[in-house]
């Protein structure tokens, strides 16, 4: 497919006889998030750096914009902007001039320099502290400063590793912002985190790491589906009722096991469906006299997902 | 995928100018620079100071009076400059390199630098030739001091030979402080802690100036016969001893240095009183004659910060960036 702008094909990475990446195949389309998602160890960072060239390949092949990273690294690197994990800068330089470093790197004409580097800075918001040295940064300006240096470098592809590893909910929810940022101005992104919650708000697509190999991968309901078995789940809150035995006859409905702590004459039910049965258990419901408080479409969370994944996985080892 | 079957594209050299551009202006600005400098100039200008002083008081006419300056002892002292400057660039060299590579890596700017479109090649080459070209400016402008005392105190100008002179002084300063530079770099190459490969440079540089003469004196006094049955017998044990000596940079600055800056210096090794038959002792050789006895030295020096540089490369090329 044309629209690929990273395929992989049984990329594979030997450290001695341990497989680090057990030839995966992965594509990834122009304009998309990407999330690969695993333990820490799992293979990311490795599959990673072997895109960027910056690790040899033990075997498979990888194209980047349909360039090969082992052959033609500095057209790939020219084109991708990399942000890893808890990334460095020049402490002793100032956000600009580290900037200025990459700009010099990467070739760009003296007269576009400037004005793309306060470009991208005021993009990420560090308009105010461009003269400031970057060791006076915290760890969230710091990443939007990587940020920063993919939007200067006009890259097609940004690949990002655990990019909102070690910042705190509302730096996280900035830089995901900025993320999404990225992908409205056409530039795909790879995002590899252990933060699931974070990554599925993001994300089009995922793909589940384990022990080097993807376990997984499609988008978050499709994920769902193939864990936690197909299936619509639903949450009802009722009162004065018994809510169990009430929804048990509802067509459709498969299980009802109680969320959460249950008080006397009421509590919390997830409800498990082939189909939406949110109308026809609020109409049983009311017609059995019961008060309902809340009725709620349960999103498949990607955390029950990996949670369960890796139950089920360690079950079979 | 055979790591002889891949050809890379694109020049090694992409990248390395704004790389030497940096490193340079680092160095230049660093606080290690200045301390570095205080310590060129006390260290330095004690022995020059002194034979300053002492050649003051010299009556005999010396067509090489400025060059006396590097080379002679002053009695209070006892060092002369280029003794000094043996100690002063390897340790600044040292100095300037022994965190090139690592502090990259423990900074974490290493693998966002390597992503940008350049090769590791022009990296570490950026990076050496930054160092080199601080150490040639450190050395050019102590030089340039060297000779305006000299002018001050002496009153009396270089004459071109001289100067020439001092300029092929300068060449092999600066292609000494370029091994140990390579040492260094080798070091921050091979060791991830700043602190280890300090310690690595500076021991292999103390065991080179003070280990290393009294080991290959024992080697040679290993080979060394009862007795000597002939004279190709003792030249053979001089000369293995000479040969030891001479893979120690330090002792191949020496005698650069000496040939250069002592004109009458004939040979470096050691001479049989039959080889000397005809010479006038104590005459000047001319700077041709000069050059030619030091073109061994020199290019061994050369030759060693070039070896010590590929192996650096090498180290650097199969070495993992990630944390």
């Amino acid at each position: 497919m044309a629209d690929n702008v990273i395929e992989a094909r049984g990329l594979l990475k030997l450290y001695g006889s341990q497989r680090a990446v057990d030839a995966i195949d992965l594509e990834i389309h122009r304009g998309e998030i990407f999330g690969l998602l695993g333990p820490n160890g799992a293979g990311k960072t490795t599959a990673i750096l072997m895109m960027l060239g910056l690790t040899e390949i033990s075997g498979g092949s990888v194209e980047v914009l349909g360039f090969n990273p082992v052959r033609e690294p500095l057209e790939v690197k020219r084109r991708v902007g990399y942000l890893p994990d808890s990334v460095g800068f020049y402490d002793h330089l100032t956000a600009r001039e580290n900037l200025a470093y990459t700009a010099r790197l990467l070739d760009i004409p003296r007269s576009q320099a400037g004005r793309r580097i306060m470009e991208a800075l005021e993009s990420v918001k560090l308009a105010d502290v461009v003269d400031k040295r970057v060791a006076t940064f915290s760890r969230g300006m710091r990443q939007r400063l990587g940020i920063a240096e993919i939007v200067m470098k006009q890259a097609e592809v940004a690949i990002l590793d655990e990019p909102t590893s070690g910042l705190d909910p509302h730096a996280t929810f900035e830089l995901l912002e900025m993320i999404r940022g990225l992908k409205r101005t056409g530039v795909a992104v790879l995002l590899s985190s252990h933060l699931l919650d974070r990554v599925q708000s993001v994300c089009d697509r995922v793909a589940l790491f384990n022990k080097g190999k993807i376990a997984l991968m499609g988008t978050v309901v499709q994920l769902a589906n193939q864990v936690l078995g197909a299936g619509h789940p639903i949450l009802v809150e009722a009162q004065g009722i018994d809510v169990a035995a009430a929804l048990r006859g509802v067509e459709g409905v498969q299980s009802v096991v109680p969320e959460g702590p249950q008080e006397s004459g009421g509590g919390a039910w997830r409800v498990m469906a082939d189909r939406d049965v949110r109308a026809a258990a609020a109409q049983r419901i009311v017609s059995a006299g019961g008060s309902l408080t809340r009725l709620a479409d349960l999103q498949p969370s990607l955390e029950e997902v990996y949670t369960r994944y890796f139950q089920e996985a360690r079950h079979a080892a | 995928m055979p790591r002889s079957a891949v050809r890379r594209a694109g020049s090694p050299f992409t990248g390395l100018r704004p790389v030497f551009m940096k490193e340079l202006s680092d160095h230049l600005s660093s606080v290690r620079m200045l301390v570095l400098t205080l310590f060129v100039i006390v260290f330095g200008a004690l022995p020059v100071g002194f034979a300053l002083n002492d050649l003051r008081n010299v009556v005999v006419s010396d067509p090489y009076l400025f060059l006396r300056i590097f080379t002679v002892t002053p009695e209070r002292v006892g060092l002369s400059f280029i003794e000094a400057l043996n100690f002063i660039i390897p340790l600044m060299a040292i100095g300037l390199g022994f965190d090139s590579i690592n502090s990259e890596f423990n900074r974490r700017t290493l693998s966002r630098v390597l992503s940008q479109p350049l090769y590791r090649d022009a990296l570490l080459l950026g990076k050496f030739l930054g160092g080199l070209a601080t150490l040639a400016v450190a050395l050019v402008a102590l030089w340039l001091i060297v000779l305006g005392a000299g002018l001050l105190l002496l009153g009396l100008p270089p004459r071109g030979v001289e100067v020439a002179r001092g300029i092929g002084f300068l060449v092999v300063a600066i292609a000494y402080g370029g091994v140990w530079l390579a040492v260094a770099m080798l070091f921050s190459v091979i060791f991830r802690s700043t602190a280890t490969s300090a310690l690595c440079s500076l021991g292999l540089w103390l065991f080179f100036l003070i280990l290393w003469p009294m080991i290959a004196s024992v080697i040679t006094v290993g080979f060394t016969p009862s007795q000597f049955t002939s004279i190709d017998q003792m030249v053979a044990v001089a000369e293995l001893g000479q040969a030891l000596e001479r893979l120690s940079p330090n002792i191949l600055f020496r005698e650069a240095v000496v040939g250069l800056l002592n004109p009458e210096t004939r040979s470096l090794g050691f001479m049989l009183p039959m080889q000397m038959r005809g010479a006038i002792p104590g005459a000047p050789l001319p700077l041709d004659q000069s050059l030619i006895l030091i073109w061994p030295p020199l290019t061994g020096l050369i030759a060693g910060m070039i070896v010590l540089f590929t192996v650096a490369y090498i180290v650097f090329q199969r070495e993992e960036v990630r944390a």
